[in-house]
Parts: C-alpha cells; sequence; structure tokens
C-alpha cells in the first residue's frame, strides 16, 4: 500500500475517538467508518484483514464497535494498543450519555433534535450504502460463487425473516469450513 | 460499594451474553436493569431506548452510561461502562492471539472464508433498515405515496458526494443532517 503511513498511538486514539463521538447509529454504523478510516485513508491494514477483524468482531459477545476497536489495536500496538483504541471508543459515550442523561426529559422531547436526528438518518444511510457498496463489490470480485452465495442468504435470513444472528453467523462459519474443506480435497485429488 | 458492584455484574452479564452488536443488548439490559434490581420503571426504560440509539457512540456503551449515572451518578456511568466492556477485553484478545497463531491454516481460513460474507450481510441489512425508516418515516409502509421527498434526496445527495467526492463519511452524515432539517423547518413555516 503507497499510502501506508506507521501506526501510532495518537492517531489511533484521536482517529476511533472521533469516530465514536460523531457516529449515529450503533456499532454496524462504527464498524464500517473503522475499516474506511484504517484501511483506506490511512492504509495501516489490508483490507482482507480488516474484514476478518470486522467478522471475528461481530462473532464474538459484546458491543460490536468494542469488539473491532480492541481487535485494530491489539493488532497495530499489542496490548496497549487495544486498550488505547476501546478507551477512545468508549469515552465519547461516557461523557455524551452523562450530560444527556440529566436533561434528557428535555432532549428528547425537543422538537429540534427529533427533526434533525430523523433527517440525518438519510446521511446515515448513504454512508452504510456506500460502504456496503465497496465491501459487497470486494467480495464479488473475486468471482467465488459460494461468498456471493452466503452473503445473499445472510442478508435474506436477517432482513427478511429476522433470523437470530448468532445462528446466521454460526451457519455461515460452518458452511465457510465445510466449502474449504470440499475444495482442498478436490485439489488433492487432482 | 455493593451497589457498585451490583451495577458492574449487572453490565458484565450484558457484554458476555449480548451476540449481535447493541439491539441485541437492549433485552438483556432490560431484563438486569428493569426485572432483576428495578433501576429503571419500563417508561424510563423506553426513553432510555430511544436515548441510546439517538447519541453518537455504540448503543450497548450508551445504554450503560445512562443507567449507571442514574443510578450512581459518575462513578456509576464509569463502573458500569467498564462492566460492559470487560468481557469483550478478555473474548477478543483470545480471540485475536488465535486469529494472528491460525491465519494462514486452511480451515480457520475457511470459517473466516463464511463468516467474512456473513458480516457484510448484516452491515447490509442494518443498512437497509435505517434507509427504510429514513425514507418511509417510522411506520415502515413501503410505498410510493408514503416516501419522504426531502429524506430520499438528502440519501441520493449524499451518496453522490461519497461515492464522487470521497468526503469524509462523518461530515457528509452531519451535513446531512444540517441540511435536512433546515429544509423540513423552512417547508413548515411556508
Amino acid at each position: 500500500m503507497d499510502n501506508a503511513s506507521r501506526p501510532r498511538m495518537l492517531t489511533l486514539f484521536l482517529s476511533v475517538l472521533k469516530i465514536s463521538a460523531f457516529t449515529f447509529g450503533g456499532g454496524y454504523v462504527i464498524v464500517p467508518l473503522m475499516r474506511k478510516r484504517f484501511s483506506e485513508e490511512l492504509g495501516w491494514i489490508e483490507q482482507d484483514e480488516m474484514l476478518d477483524m470486522i467478522a471475528i468482531g461481530q462473532s464474538a459477545p459484546g458491543p460490536i464497535a468494542v469488539n473491532t476497536s480492541i481487535l485494530l489495536g491489539y493488532r497495530l500496538m499489542g496490548i496497549r494498543g487495544a486498550l488505547v483504541s476501546v478507551l477512545g471508543t468508549a469515552i465519547p459515550p461516557l461523557v455524551v450519555l452523562t450530560l444527556i442523561s440529566l436533561i434528557y426529559e428535555a432532549f428528547i422531547s425537543n422538537k429540534i433534535v427529533a427533526t434533525f436526528m430523523a433527517a440525518m438518518r438519510a446521511g446515515v444511510a448513504a454512508v452504510i450504502a456506500d460502504v456496503v457498496w465497496t465491501m459487497a463489490g470486494n467480495i464479488a470480485k473475486k468471482k467465488k460463487p459460494a461468498p456471493i452465495a452466503l452473503m445473499a442468504a445472510a442478508f435474506v435470513a436477517v432482513y427478511f425473516f429476522k433470523a437470530p444472528i448468532v445462528l446466521v453467523l454460526l451457519a455461515c462459519g460452518l458452511l465457510g469450513f465445510l466449502v474449504s474443506g470440499v475444495a482442498s480435497r478436490k485439489e488433492a485429488a487432482r | 460499594m455493593s451497589l457498585i458492584l451490583t451495577l458492574y455484574w449487572a453490565f458484565f452479564q450484558v457484554g458476555l451474553f449480548a451476540f449481535g452488536g447493541g439491539l441485541a443488548a437492549l433485552p438483556l439490559i432490560r431484563d438486569q436493569v428493569v426485572e432483576t434490581y428495578h433501576w429503571l420503571d419500563m417508561a424510563t426504560f423506553t426513553d432510555l431506548v430511544t436515548i441510546a440509539e439517538m447519541t453518537p457512540g455504540p448503543i450497548a456503551l450508551n445504554a450503560a452510561t445512562f443507567v449507571g449515572t442514574r443510578v450512581a451518578g459518575l462513578p456509576g456511568s464509569i463502573v458500569a461502562t467498564i462492566g460492559c466492556i470487560t468481557p469483550s477485553l478478555i473474548i477478543v484478545l483470545i480471540l485475536a492471539r488465535v486469529y494472528s497463531a491460525w491465519k494462514d491454516k486452511a480451515a480457520f481460513q475457511g470459517v473466516l472464508g463464511g463468516l467474512r460474507p456473513a458480516a457484510v450481510a448484516l452491515i447490509a441489512s442494518a443498512g437497509v433498515s435505517i434507509a427504510v425508516l429514513a425514507l418511509f418515516g417510522e411506520g415502515e409502509r413501503i410505498a410510493p405515496d408514503s416516501v419522504d421527498w426531502v429524506a430520499l434526496s438528502c440519501f441520493a445527495i449524499a451518496l453522490l458526494v461519497l461515492r464522487k467526492w470521497k468526503l469524509g463519511p462523518i461530515t457528509v452524515m452531519l451535513a446531512t443532517g444540517v441540511v435536512g432539517t433546515a429544509i423540513k423547518l423552512i417547508l413548515e413555516a411556508v
């Protein structure tokens, strides 16, 4: 990667802090933004490895954004990196929610706030559409039928049939394991 | 002291058993906070869900901070957040080591090969839910006559800006919120 710079602790901290402080919509929006920042903008992590971290972060229990930030920090700078990264992710909610919980009745019933939140959803949807476009494109580009079929099936199961996410991840991990087993046996037979 | 410990333990369990991110954590938080310990009544919990989704950052951490502040002030919010993060730190750091040790093993690559498309599908599913909410409103009746044209235009322009000019996603989200709010307020005033 030509735009790669050397990973720095302060940049790691400030990047996750900014993403956590300004990203509305929770883990599914935060994690793609981490990919954009650390893979595309900073070039610290290969696209495929970042996608691995996102997949592992979703499969482990706990907040997805927290899990992914731990994986990211650990990969870049070991245990210290993991702690710095999780701190950067946790500080904004601590500050914002502590303040809001003091005035939350006024916050929740404020008409301008409600209008702003509703209006911003269109922007959040556009951001996710953009990252899904890129991420799904990367998977489709490899022209292997199994991952493309899994992606479509997992989407239908979760969005249309409201399947439990744990089951979908277990099934996909198992299917991936079986498909790769069949593929390597075919290769060995040749 | 015991209240602080109880708070830690309650959110430790939330972090340990929440698979699939913040929205999966909310029912677990309700169990702990409303049913088991009676820290919040159901009406306040409903407000909590709204606030956790309206504010930036991981939804589970937003909820933990809110409950912690209500129960035991600033120390409570810090303890609840740390409780929610502790299981992630333990489990994900183990997974990070497993990942770096087994990254090149065929069987592990097979499992990851299945999880990667699933991870993209989950992000896409969350994105479609947000898009439907943004473009058709709370009722979620998907029909041409219930389209919010302001939101649809904002979505299209935001996506175009993201794809063409590579503007930062956070800037785009906040700008969409500001522009959308301004248009709504002007339309109402006219």
